[in-house]
C-alpha cells in the first residue's frame, strides 16, 4: 500500500472563522506558540524587574525603604522560580517548542490540536494564580524557590499565609498543562513527520526539545508529589514532610516527617529541569552556529547521542544538590561520579559546536553572536559546574556566591542568551519582517558583557566566603571593606543590562511594522520551515501538499550546487542537474 | 522498526536511488497517534505513583509510624475493579462485532462497576474515619488517604472518557466509530488495576 503521511490523511483542520478563533481560542501551533511566548516574556519581565530589587538592596544596603527583609526573600523566590518554570521552561517547549515541531516535522499542526490549546489556558492561569500571590494578605512566598520545608510553611516565612498555597497550586496547574502539551510535542515529533524525514534527518532543535519534554513528562512528577504533600502538611496538618518542631516557643502538631524526603524528591524533578531549560538551548545553538556558519553541524550523530545520553544520566545526578544537607559518603561518592560522567557528553557536544565554527564562512549577523556568546558563556559556567560536583569542594563554597554565579551562568545567561539568538533568528518567520541589527547587536553586547560584569566578580566574592541568600551582611570580620564597593558596580551592570531589555522589547514591537520586510528565507537555511510557500506560514503551513524531505538538515556549502545550501525538500537529481 | 539501526543512521550520505522517500518515517503510522499519546501518558502516571510509594518507604523508616488496619472491604473493591476491567475487555471485543445491544450492555457494565469500585472506596474512607484513623493521625494514614484518591481520581477521569464515549452510542454512533476510544480506555482500565494491585500489595505488606 502506498504509503500517506498522517498529515495527508484528510484530517480536519479546525479553520479558523472568527478573530476570536483565529488569534484567541486558537488550536493552530503556531499562535499558541506565540501566545505561550507573550506571557512568557511579560511573566519574566517582573522576574527581572524583582532581581533589579534585591541587586539594589545588595549593593547599596538599606537605602530603600520599600526593601525590608521580608520582601527581600519575597523577591529571591518569585525571581527564581518565575526565571526557572514560567519563562525558560514554558518559552523553551511551550513557546519554541509549539512553533517549530510542526514546521521542522513537516506536519500541518501538532496531532491534538485541542489538548494544545488547553495547555496554554492552563498554563496562563498558572500564572495568574502565581501573580495573585502578590496580591494577597502576606504576599508570595519567600521560602526559596526550592521551597524547603520546614520552613516554607511555617509562620514566621514570609508568604506563608496565603503565598505558599497559591504557589504550590499554580506549580501543580503548571505540571497539568506541561504534560498536555509535552503529550503533543513527542507524540508531533514521532508520528507526524512528513515523508522522508526520518529521527536522523530532524534538525537538532527538534532533537534537543523533543528530549527535554520527555525529561519533563518523567520529572514534573516528582515536583507534583511534594507540591501535593506539602500542601496537605499545610493545609490539613499532615506530617509527610514536617518533623516535630517549635515554633516561636509552641510545640506543632507535626511530627516525624522528614524534610530530606522533600529535598530528594524536589531535585529529582529540579536537576532534571537544569537540562529541560538546557537541552533546547543546545539543540537551537547548535543550528543557528551552523547556519551562519554555512557550515554543516559537525559530528550530526555524536550530537544526537549526546542528547539522549545526557537526558538519561540527568535522572541519576539529582543529590548533589543536597551534599550539604548530609548523606551517606557512599552516596555522595555516587553522585559525584555521575555528575563528572555527565560533563563527558557535554563537553562533546561544546567541542563540536567549536569544530562547526572552524572554517566556517561566519557571518557574525545578531543570531551568530547570541549563539557564540552562548558557547563562550556555558563552558564558564560549565567549568565551575566541575568545581561544585566535588563534595569536598562544594561544601565550603555551597553557600556562597560562587553557586550563585555558576548556575547563573549555566542555567540563566547561557539559556536566555539562545532566547535571543533564536528570536532574531526565527521572528522573519513568524512576522515577516527583520529585527533591526544595530538595535539587535547594542543589545547583544551591553547584555553579553554586562552579565560578566554581574557574575565574574560573583565568584570571587564566593571564594572570600561572602554568603548567598544574606538580605544584610552586616559587621562580619573575614569580609574585607571592597566587597561593598564591588556589589554596588554588581547592581549598576545588573541595572545596565536590565534596562537595555527595553531596547529588545522596542524591537520586537517596533519591527513589527517597520521592519525590513524579510522573505521567506532570509538566511538561506535548509531546514523546512523556511520553505512553506508563505511567510508568515498560514493555517495548515503547507499548501496543499506537504513537502517531501530528501536530505538531511545540514547541506550547507555542497560542492557543485548553485547556492551554498540545499533546502531539504530538494531532490538529488535537480542538484545533480544544476551542477552538470 | 529498529531503533539502534534509526539512530546509527548515517543522514549526511546521499541516498543513491532516493529510496527512503518512498518508505514512511521510522516509527510513524505503525500505532495510531491515540494510542501513541496514551502510552505516554501512562509512563507519566506510573512515574507519579512510583514517586508516591518511594515517599512511602522513606516515611516509613520514621518510627512515628503505625500501619492502619486493612478493612475486608478492600478485597471487595479490588474485585469489583478487576470485574470492571474485564467488562471493558469484553465491550472492546464487541465493538468488533455489529451487535449493539451487545456494546450498550458491555458500556453499562463498565460503568456500573468502575462506580461500584469508587463508592466502595469511599465506604472504606468512612469505616476507617469511624475507627479513628485520622489523615492528621498518622502519616500511614495520610499516605493511604492520598494514594486511594489520586488513584480513585484518574479512574474518575477515565469514567468520564468511558461516558462520554456511551453517550454517543446511545446518540447512534456505529460500532467502528467508537472502537477506539473504548481501545483506549480498556488499555487505561487495565493500567489503573496493576497500579491499584501493586498499592494494594504495599498496603498489605507493611
Amino acid at each position: 500500500m502506498a504509503y500517506v503521511a498522517i498529515a495527508d490523511q484528510g484530517q480536519e483542520l479546525h479553520d479558523p472563522q472568527s478573530f476570536i478563533t483565529k488569534y484567541i481560542w486558537s488550536q493552530d501551533h503556531k499562535v499558541i506558540a506565540i501566545q505561550y511566548s507573550i506571557t512568557a516574556i511579560a511573566v519574566g519581565l517582573v522576574a527581572l524587574v524583582l532581581s533589579g530589587m534585591m541587586r539594589l538592596q545588595l549593593g547599596f544596603p538599606n537605602s530603600f525603604s520599600f526593601i525590608d527583609p521580608q520582601s527581600y526573600y519575597q523577591f529571591v523566590t518569585m525571581h527564581g522560580m518565575i526565571m526557572v518554570i514560567y519563562l525558560l521552561t514554558a518559552l523553551f517547549l511551550g513557546g519554541f517548542g509549539n512553533y517549530l515541531i510542526p514546521l521542522m516535522c513537516g506536519a500541518r499542526d501538532m496531532v491534538f490540536p485541542y489538548m494544545n490549546m488547553m495547555s496554554y489556558w492552563i498554563y496562563l492561569v498558572s500564572v495568574l494564580v502565581l501573580m495573585a500571590s502578590f496580591f494577597v494578605p502576606g504576599g508570595p512566598t519567600g521560602a526559596g524557590w526550592t521551597l524547603y520545608p520546614p520552613q516554607a510553611i511555617l509562620p514566621g516565612t514570609p508568604g506563608a499565609d496565603g503565598g505558599i498555597v497559591l504557589m504550590l497550586v499554580s506549580l501543580a496547574l503548571f505540571i497539568v498543562a506541561f504534560t498536555m502539551g509535552g503529550l503533543n510535542y513527542v507524540t508531533t515529533a514521532l508520528q507526524a513527520r512528513t515523508r522522508g524525514m526520518t529521527l536522523m534527518r530532524l534538525p537538532l532543535t527538534v532533537w534537543g526539545i523533543v528530549m527535554a519534554t520527555i525529561l519533563g513528562l518523567l520529572a514534573f512528577p516528582a515536583l507534583l508529589v511534594s507540591a501535593i504533600m506539602m500542601l496537605l502538611d499545610r493545609t490539613l496538618g499532615t506530617s509527610f514532610f514536617m518533623p516535630a518542631i517549635l515554633s516561636m516557643g509552641n510545640q506543632l502538631d507535626y511530627n516525624g516527617g522528614s524534610p530530606v524526603l522533600f529535598q530528594h524528591l524536589f531535585w529529582f524533578f529540579g536537576h532534571p529541569e537544569v537540562y529541560i531549560v538546557a537541552l533546547p538551548a543546545f539543540g537551537i545553538v547548535s543550528d543557528l552556529l551552523s547556519v551562519h556558519a554555512r557550515k554543516n553541524i559537525f559530528g550530526y550523530r555524536m550530537m544526537v547521542w549526546a542528547i539522549i545520553a545526557i537526558g538519561g544520566l540527568s535522572f541519576v545526578v539529582w543529590a548533589h544538590h543536597m551534599y550539604v544537607s548530609g548523606m551517606h559518603p557512599y552516596f555522595g561518592f555516587f553522585f559525584a561520579t555521575t555528575t563528572l560522567i555527565i560533563a563527558v557528553p557535554t563537553a562533546i557536544k561544546v567541542y563540536n559546536w567549536v569544530l562547526t565554527l572552524w572554517k566556517g564562512n561566519i557571518r557574525l549577523n545578531v543570531p551568530m553572536l547570541f549563539a557564540i556568546g552562548f558557547v563562550f558563556t556555558f563552558i564558564n559556567g560549565g567549568l565551575t559546574g566541575l568545581f561544585l560536583g566535588n563534595v569536598v569542594v562544594d561544601l565550603p563554597l555551597s553557600d556562597t556566591y560562587f553557586v550563585v554565579a555558576h548556575f547563573h551562568m549555566v542555567m540563566g545567561v547561557s539559556p536566555i542568551l539562545v532566547v535571543f539568538g533564536a528570536i532574531y533568528h526565527w521572528y522573519p518567520k513568524m512576522t515577516g519582517r527583520m529585527l533591526n541589527e544595530t538595535l539587535g547587536k547594542i543589545h547583544f553586547w551591553v547584555t553579553f558583557l554586562g552579565t560578566y560584569a554581574i557574575y565574574y566578580p560573583m565568584h570571587y566574592l564566593g571564594f572570600l566566603g561572602l554568603p548567598r541568600r544574606y538580605y544584610a551582611l552586616g559587621d562580619t570580620s573575614f569580609i574585607p571593606d571592597s566587597v561593598a564597593t564591588l556589589n554596588a558596580s554588581i547592581t549598576v551592570a545588573a541595572l545596565i543590562v536590565g534596562v537595555v531589555q527595553i531596547l529588545f522589547i522596542y524591537n520586537l514591537i517596533v519591527s513589527l511594522r517597520k521592519g525590513k520586510p524579510s522573505g521567506g528565507n532570509p538566511w538561506q537555511a535548509t531546514t523546512l520551515e523556511w520553505q512553506t510557500p508563505q511567510t508568515p506560514p498560514v493555517h495548515g503551513n503547507w499548501g496543499p501538499t506537504l513537502p517531501v524531505v530528501h536530505r538531511w538538515a545540514y547541506d550547507y556549502s555542497v560542492p557543485g550546487a548553485e547556492e551554498d545550501f540545499v533546502p531539504q525538500n530538494v531532490p538529488r537529481d535537480v542538484v545533480a542537474s544544476e551542477a552538470d | 522498526m529498529n531503533i539502534f539501526r534509526a539512530l546509527t543512521q548515517k543522514p549526511w550520505l546521499p541516498d543513491e536511488d532516493d529510496s527512503i522517500v518512498e518508505i514512511h518515517p521510522d516509527g510513524a503510522v505503525v500505532l495510531h497517534s491515540a494510542k501513541i499519546a496514551l502510552r505516554i501518558f501512562l509512563a507519566v502516571v506510573a512515574t507519579l505513583f512510583s514517586l508516591f510509594m518511594a515517599a512511602y518507604y522513606v516515611r516509613m523508616e520514621v518510627p512515628d509510624w503505625r500501619p492502619l488496619a486493612e478493612p475486608g472491604l478492600l478485597w471487595v473493591n479490588t474485585g469489583v475493579l478487576f470485574l470492571a476491567s474485564v467488562a471493558l475487555q469484553w465491550t472492546r471485543q464487541a465493538t468488533y462485532g455489529e451487535n449493539l445491544t451487545q456494546i450498550k450492555l458491555g458500556l453499562l457494565a463498565g460503568m456500573t462497576l468502575t462506580l461500584a469500585f469508587l463508592g466502595g472506596q469511599l465506604w472504606v474512607w468512612q469505616q476507617l474515619m469511624a475507627d479513628g484513623y485520622y489523615a492528621v493521625g498518622n502519616p500511614a494514614n495520610a499516605f493511604f488517604y492520598l494514594i486511594t484518591a489520586l488513584h480513585g481520581v484518574h479512574i474518575a477521569g477515565g469514567l468520564f472518557v468511558w461516558i462520554r464515549t456511551a453517550t454517543r452510542v446511545w446518540r447512534g454512533a456505529e460500532a467502528y466509530q467508537i472502537r477506539l476510544s473504548v481501545e483506549l480506555c480498556t488499555v487505561y482500565w487495565h493500567f489503573l488495576l496493576l497500579v491499584w494491585l501493586a498499592v494494594f500489595w504495599v498496603l498489605l505488606s507493611t
